[in-house]
């Protein structure tokens, strides 16, 4: 069901095989498989309960995997004791040194790993400076706000230089406004120092704009794992479809090439039998801008509501068979009434359930 | 909020009690220290003459720097018995915590006096140890060495103290945010750098809370000598004891108190100084 990871040719940094794990009687891990590409941002997106922070903590170390492997740059990784692992993680609530400054606690990955005195100063103030720190490099963590002591566990966890870096929804503890300049941070933070990111969020948003692939998670499986752009144009299932994005979920019976959706029909290169179609809410339009495209659908649906958005706005449809769909257009001022709506066929992408 | 009457009426018994058991029991105890004895009774007359007396009689010297060697002792063993105990329970005991952590605490319901008498049938000539010593070969004799010695007042007492030492360490041990000690190890250390860079730092406050329970109240214990310490293992406050007692010299045992009180003063204001440089929450 599982669409192919990635087909690229670059190097996988980490091999999550076949990996499960069991706490007592919940299987929250079962059968997970998963690549990392060394030098991608790659999120694991998931609901509450979904699996992606136990993912992430068997691969900081912190929990054993029931079953399978996990390998990193060609070496048994799961195997090792935390300390001994190229992965730093930065923590849901940092988890800074109350006991140490700003400095301390970046240099306390330097100093457990035996590092040449000369070269931890240097090292730790560049760190510093890459998170645009320094002022505060005398401070206890106590005393710096949300946003900065994202910046120090960021710093903390780099300046080991690790191969991988763990994020276990970093950005959650912070308001709304900060959490997008944060992402923006993160982000080129990201390329300029050309480590591998291991992101986990439950924000479908926030791992739609940082992500060059995203691994979606639903009880403790991989749904789907692909571009944010082509999980949202092609979701493979009817969760990816309803988790990435708004859809409409279409359902009906295939027969000789033509989807049945109640009052809505198509042609569809799906085979026979009952089908499952996605149709995002901006690819329906209202009849007035006519298309002559032989793919366009046209149904006949009652305005119920309109939600204005400003430069677009929802409108919810009734069709005439009861089912209710939701079309986004262009603000076009108040409707109402019966009205003609389209949309092309190629737009009604078939998903497994 | 509330009324002056309600606030009058809820602070004053607790006032009453620190003024007549604590205030003036005080005073008349500072007062004592400076006067001093005439023919078997107290005259009013003010001088330094006990304070002299407590510094240049080495008797006097002699109990004191014994009760101090004691006491720290006592807190030396029982900080040795007790953190080790608490970081097990609080990080290794798993589903057994509860039930460990009930048994650390179940000595403390019996009394005082009968965990006292125990060790006087451990200890004594006739006693468990050195019916054990003999059954073994170990030795031909009992040891009365054993019994009624400052050895056997720092073995009682340290088994009396040491859960009062355990209680304030595991409670600063639970209180460190397990995500410290994960991160710890994240960033590169093992076991050993986690514990003394990390988790001994963070528990301070709990060690200096304990180490001045155990310290401070052996420092004023004086059943242990009368049960288990014999003429060698005498204390500070039996001397006190018998200064208000037998021996009718209330000044001079009043100025060995404050002496004390001021000893406990200082290292409570010391431990708490300590403590607050050790507190980051």
């Amino acid at each position: 069901m599982i669409p192919a990871a990635s087909t690229s040719l670059s190097a996988h940094l980490l091999d999550v095989r076949a990996v499960s794990k069991r706490f007592a009687e919940k299987e929250v891990l079962k059968t997970l498989s998963l690549n990392v590409v060394a030098g991608e941002f790659l999120t694991l997106l998931g609901e509450s309960g979904s699996g992606k922070t136990t993912l992430l903590r068997l691969i900081a170390g912190f929990e054993q995997p029931s079953a399978g492997e996990i390998w990193m740059n060609g070496e048994r990784l799961d195997t090792l004791p935390p300390y001994k692992r190229r992965v730093n993680t930065v923590f849901q609530q940092y988890a800074l040194f109350p006991h140490l400054n700003v400095r301390e606690n970046i240099a306390y990955g330097l100093r457990a790993n035996n590092t040449p005195k000369r070269e931890i100063a240097p090292r730790v103030e560049a760190a510093l400076a890459m998170v645009r720190m320094s002022e505060y490099s005398d401070a206890k963590p106590t005393k710096l706000s949300g946003g900065q002591q994202q910046r120090v566990a960021l710093a903390r966890a780099l300046v080991n230089r690790p191969q991988l870096l763990l994020l276990d929804e970093p950005l959650s503890a912070l308001d709304a406004n900060l959490r997008k300049e944060m992402q923006g941070e993160l982000k080129s933070l990201q390329r300029e120092v050309g480590i591998t990111f291991l992101f986990v969020t439950h924000d479908q948003e926030e791992a739609m704009a940082l992500s060059d692939r995203i691994a979606l998670l639903k009880d403790g499986g991989l749904e789907q794992v692909a571009s944010p752009r082509e999980i949202y144009a092609h979701p493979a299932t009817a969760y990816a479809a309803q988790f990435i994005g708004q859809t409409n979920l279409l359902r009906g019976i295939v027969r000789s090439g033509i989807a049945e959706c109640g009052a809505l029909r198509f042609p569809t290169n799906s085979s026979d039998g009952p089908g499952l179609f996605s149709l995002r809410p901006e690819r329906i339009f209202p009849a007035s801008e006519v298309s002559g495209d032989p793919d366009s659908v046209r149904f006949s649906a009652e305005i119920r509501q309109q939600f204005y958005g400003g430069s677009t706005e929802v409108l919810e449809l009734l069709c005439s068979d009861g089912q209710i769909v939701r079309a986004r257009i262009s603000a076009a001022g108040p409707l109402s009434g019966r009205q003609e709506f389209f949309f092309f066929a190629p737009d009604a992408i078939p998903v497994n359930r | 909020m509330y009324s002056r009457l309600y606030k009058l009426a809820v602070s004053l018994p607790p006032l009453f009690w620190v003024v007549l058991f604590l205030l003036v029991p005080y005073s008349l105890m500072f007062a004592h220290s400076f006067w001093v004895t005439q023919d078997g009774s107290i005259v009013h007359n003010w001088s330094l003459h006990q304070y002299f007396q407590l510094f240049t009689n080495p008797l006097y010297a002699t109990v004191l720097f014994r009760t101090l060697r004691i006491a720290a002792f006592v807190t030396l063993f029982s900080l040795l018995l007790g953190f080790p105990l608490a970081y097990f329970l609080s990080f290794h005991a798993g589903p057994r915590k509860e039930l460990l952590y009930q048994l650390v605490i179940v000595p403390l319901w019996v009394s005082y006096l009968v965990r006292g008498y125990a060790w006087k049938t451990i200890l004594g000539t006739d006693g468990v140890l050195n019916g054990a010593l003999e059954y073994l070969h170990i030795t031909h004799e009992p040891l009365s060495a054993l019994l009624y010695s400052p050895l056997a007042v720092v073995l009682m007492l340290t088994h009396i103290y040491t859960p009062f030492v355990f209680l304030p360490i595991y409670a600063s041990l639970e209180h460190i945010p397990r995500p410290l000690v994960e991160a710890s190890h994240d960033l590169g250390a093992n076991s050993r750098f986690t514990f003394f860079r990390v988790i001994l730092p963070l528990s301070m406050p709990g060690l200096l809370a304990g180490a001045t329970f155990a310290f401070v109240l052996t420092l004023g214990d004086f059943l242990a000598p009368i049960l288990v310490g014999g003429p060698s293992g005498t204390m500070i406050a039996n001397v006190v004891q018998s200064l208000f007692g037998a021996a009718y010299d209330w000044p001079l045992g009043a100025a060995i108190s404050v002496f004390i009180l001021f000893i406990t003063v200082g290292l409570l204001f010391c431990t708490e100084r300590l403590e607050k440089r050790w507190t980051f929450q």
